[in-house]
């Protein structure tokens, strides 16, 4: 398969060794476009950048016919006010920051996203553009796909050079489907830029760098070749908003024991309740116990509520969708009470209860009761 | 005010999933379907402003024909009529693809609000509300908790959207009308169909449209359309990880008390 030939500014495997082959005269590109909040890169776009470094080095030991050249990969700043921030990612592994830093970018807004993004997408045709999975990108990348015509690839958990039949440069990538219950393993095929958007936790982030790097990275900062002006709003922003008083604070907790939609309704939460208390815990939810009305909104965990670490997590007929995963997965020791013994929430448990939880978790309220005397 | 529902038909998860024999997804025989999640929140969401603006609610979806059931369930609910893309033309798209079709499907006639669920609960990509908006040329809102409509000279001029972020805070703002709102599960509490419901549903039109209809060239559509192509699934490595403590309920919660002290010194 040879996807990339014939592609305007895009040599990849067409042109002759060792000579860049399309106009733009250069050769495979990667972008990556981290996410800000309070003008800081966020955790999870780090690992985008990681992501992006693999990726180059898988495509450049890839597709046996094109000459071994390492592949490029710029990161993509949009935003008002971002010299602390553009320095930040210039200090990291990226041949150059490319930044769009204008009043209009202020606050994020699909239009203003895609206004600044399409264009630059159309101009320099990179292979890859990556993204962190974020509630802001799952907003706006599909849509970005959509009017740039690229591919769209979202909430990938890994790649590999793969067997055939892979995509046109070889590769296999990995994403959950059926909220993590069966992993699937996809490729892109034909020929263009893809979108690809990268799950939290799926790549590690690379050690920030030593302060000697510091030298280098103003010479990697350089505008954006669009007018960022071309951004249009298109929705207008009136403010931001808790989502709940959060009075219950999950964060500080040692040990929680948390439900899921196995539990069956608010009015079998007693034993949860009594095992809660029997260890000293709080008790936390999943997003469908908080849908259903059965717990209040301050007790979720996961994407969407709390982010939680305590030394012990109990996750009583909590499947493990990734969205809830991400909110738990740094608690120290994890049991996982479920009767499906496929359920995803087993993958990321240390220890393990098969069976139905409205007898396990009475038996192992008397178990701990017994324990302490 | 006149609004277009997109739901879809996804397998029900709880149930025992087999994979099909080609390895690239489940085994639909004897697989029970049911509308998804966050598409029954939407639903109910535009019955609700249906309701509330005297207007009615047109439901769309594609797929093969068990879909019929997901249609008919929605006008029991109260939607006046319903759309089935049908044909296998359409079958094993992509989110472009798939929202090439329905934007299509919607396009043709004149819409105040086309609302989706935020995410489908198989493939999950997040992406079909917003890929109609991008066809359609309106704005949109993926993950809505809250739509409070904005009238001007009478009529439904622009809508007060609360969006979902990380972190616990929600974005306000206002769009403009028409728009494209993907909602998020538990915005509202989904109604159940009464006996009433059920019968009426039985005489409203479900009409079929074909690529044809929407003037689509079958190539640009269903997996033919689609540069993603999924070549096989599995099941995560089970409690990979994990150990299992086994015995029955008296035996497994002692033998696990004792780990959580003595190995991992957590109790």
């Amino acid at each position: 398969m040879t996807a990339q030939e014939g592609q305007a500014g895009q040599d990849g495997q067409a042109g002759p060794a060792g000579q860049d082959g399309g106009p733009a005269g250069r050769g495979r590109r990667i972008w990556v476009v981290p996410q800000l909040r309070d003008g800081r890169v966020t955790r999870v776009s780090w690992e985008a950048v990681a992501a992006a470094r693999r990726l180059a080095g898988a495509l450049a030991g890839s597709a046996a016919p094109a000459p071994l050249r390492p592949v490029r990969v710029d990161a993509v700043l949009l935003g008002s006010g971002l010299d602390a921030a553009a320095s930040e990612v210039a200090r990291r592994e990226v041949a150059a920051v490319l930044v769009a830093d204008h009043p209009a970018l202020a606050s994020y807004t699909p239009g203003a996203w895609i206004g600044v993004l399409a264009p630059a997408i159309d101009a320099e045709r990179p292979d890859y553009v990556l993204f962190p999975h974020t509630y802001q990108t799952v907003d706006f990348v599909p849509r970005l796909a959509q009017r740039a015509g690229t591919g769209l690839l979202p909430e990938v958990t890994g790649f590999a050079a793969g067997g055939e039949p892979a995509g046109g440069d070889g590769l296999v990538w990995t994403r959950p489907v059926l909220g993590g219950k069966l992993q699937a393993t996809v490729r892109v095929r034909g020929a263009g830029t893809v979108l690809v958007s990268v799950q939290s936790g799926s790549f590690q982030a690379d050690a920030p760098p030593q302060a000697a790097a510091d030298a280098d990275a103003g010479a990697k900062l350089r505008p954006l070749a669009v007018d960022p002006s071309q951004a249009r709003p298109d929705r207008e922003i009136l403010g931001y908003e808790e989502a709940a008083a959060q009075q219950v604070d999950l964060t500080k907790a040692g040990v929680i024991v948390a439900v899921g939609r196995g539990v069956g309704g608010a009015d079998k939460l007693g034993p949860i309740e009594e095992l809660a208390r029997a260890l000293g815990a709080e008790i936390g939810a999943s997003r469908p116990v908080i849908d259903s009305g059965w717990l209040p909104r301050e007790r979720q965990i996961g994407s969407s509520g709390q982010t939680v670490s305590p030394r012990l997590y109990i996750a009583a007929g909590i499947s493990g969708a990734i969205q809830h995963l991400v909110g738990m997965k740094g608690s120290a020791v994890i049991v996982a009470i479920n009767k499906d013994p496929s359920a995803p929430i087993f993958s990321v448990a240390r220890y393990g209860l098969v069976g139905d939880l409205h007898e396990l978790v009475p038996a192992l309220t008397a178990a701990v009761k017994a324990a302490r005397g | 005010m006149k609004i277009a529902v997109c739901i879809k038909q996804v397998p029900n998860s709880e149930a025992r999933l087999r994979l099909s024999r080609d390895g690239r997804w489940l085994d639909e025989e004897d697989l029970p379907f049911i509308v998804n999640e966050s598409d029954e929140y939407a639903l109910e969401e535009g019955l609700r402003l249906a309701e509330r603006t005297g207007g009615e609610v047109v439901v769309f979806s594609l797929g093969p024909e068990r879909v019929r059931e997901a249609l008919r369930k929605a006008l029991a609910l109260g939607a006046a009529r319903a759309v089935h893309l049908a044909d296998p033309a359409f079958a094993g798209g992509d989110a472009l693809a798939t929202g090439r079709a329905l934007a299509a499907a919607v396009g043709r006639e004149a819409f105040d609000l086309v609302l989706t669920g935020s995410q489908s609960d198989d493939a999950g990509f997040g992406a079909t509300g917003s890929v109609i908006a991008g066809h359609l040329g309106w704005p949109h809102v993926w993950l809505v908790m809250g739509v409070e409509l904005e009238p001007a000279e009478g009529k439904p001029a622009s809508a007060r959207v609360t969006r979902e972020m990380e972190s616990g805070v929600n974005e306000v703002s206002r769009v403009a009308l028409p728009a494209v709102l993907a909602i998020q599960a538990g915005i509202n509490h989904p109604r159940y169909a009464s006996l009433k419901g059920i019968m009426q549903a039985k005489k409203k039109e479900i009409a079929v449209l074909s690529p044809a209809d929407l003037g689509l060239d079958p190539g640009e559509l269903g997996a033919a359309g689609s540069r993603l192509e999924v070549l096989s699934v599995a099941f995560p490595a089970a409690g990979e990880g994990a150990q299992i403590l086994e015995g029955d309920a008296k035996t497994a919660t002692a033998a696990l008390v004792e780990k959580l002290r003595q190995e991992a010194r957590v109790l």
